[in-house]
């Protein structure tokens, strides 16, 4: 591994804080002290893509996704007056339990087939230097040109419906 | 560093399923689905390491998708929660024999 001691911690570091982040965020009864904690792991989602040569990725991360989705969840707890947490127990029965247990099982399986598999070898890093958006860009609007626009019209599409369905009708 | 991410990734998507599985607000569930989302991003950012940059290219777009999939789903619940008074999906049983 040509990568030093410091980056691994800080690697390590970042998954650890992002996994615990992601354990509480599930278990949390209040529905905005999920959404932050939701946050944090989007946090060091994008520090762990930042570690991962992709910087811009890194930063539409923090601006898309823990910037406006996660505000777009706060508003709408605060719009339908959801900040205290439920009376009645937020947890499903038995039936729930099991199958989660089973997801776990499938967690573990999974982790087992991921330990023995043989991975091809890095690609280089990025030269110093280089803009960070070029290695995206040159893709995004040649090769995946057609999806790209695609999007925009999937943006615009749910902006109108999102709109019709929330409006109050009278 | 590529194999920690992947199992990075899998913890995260894995404890979002769980929460879709053993949770009853709606909008709890909701974010559980973007976590599921994260994770796939997590595992396509670090093999875009082995294998070039489109597994960033196809995590903008994954991103493009969410910020749709979230303003329509939460439109969905609000109306919903005109209807009914609560997000709480115990309620939430039309569909049920």
């Amino acid at each position: 591994m040509q990568y030093g001691f410091l980056y691994q911690f800080f690697f390590y570091l970042f998954g650890v804080i992002g996994v615990a982040s992601a354990i509480t965020f599930v278990t949390r009864k209040n529905p905005v002290a999920a959404a932050l904690w939701l946050v944090n792991t989007m946090f060091c989602l994008a520090a762990l893509y930042i570690m991962m040569d992709a910087q811009f990725v890194g930063a539409v991360q923090v601006l898309v996704y823990a910037g406006a989705i996660m505000v777009v969840f706060l508003f709408v707890v605060m719009l339908l007056n959801l900040g205290q947490p439920s009376a009645a127990a937020d947890i499903k029965g038995t039936g729930a339990r099991i199958a989660a247990g089973v997801a776990g099982l499938v967690l573990v399986a999974e982790l087992l087939v991921l330990a023995r598999q043989k991975l091809p070898p890095l690609l280089p890093d990025l030269p110093r230097g280089t803009n960070i958006t070029v290695p995206i860009t040159e893709p995004l609007f040649r090769q995946y040109l057609l999806p790209f626009e695609l999007t925009s019209i999937l943006l615009l599409v749910a902006i109108v419906g999102a709109v019709v369905l929330a409006k109050r009708r009278g | 560093m590529v194999p920690e991410a992947l199992f990075f990734s899998a913890l995260l998507f894995v404890i979002g399923v769980v929460g879709v599985l053993t949770r009853r607000n709606a909008i709890i569930i909701f974010m559980c689905v973007e976590l599921m989302l994260n994770a796939v991003n997590l595992s396509f950012i670090a093999l875009s390491r082995l294998y070039g940059a489109s597994g960033q290219v196809f995590v903008i777009f994954v991103m493009a998708v969410a910020a749709a999939e979230s303003a329509v789903g939460l439109a969905i619940i609000i109306a919903i929660f005109r209807h009914h008074e609560t997000v709480d999906l115990k309620n939430i049983n039309l569909l049920k024999g």
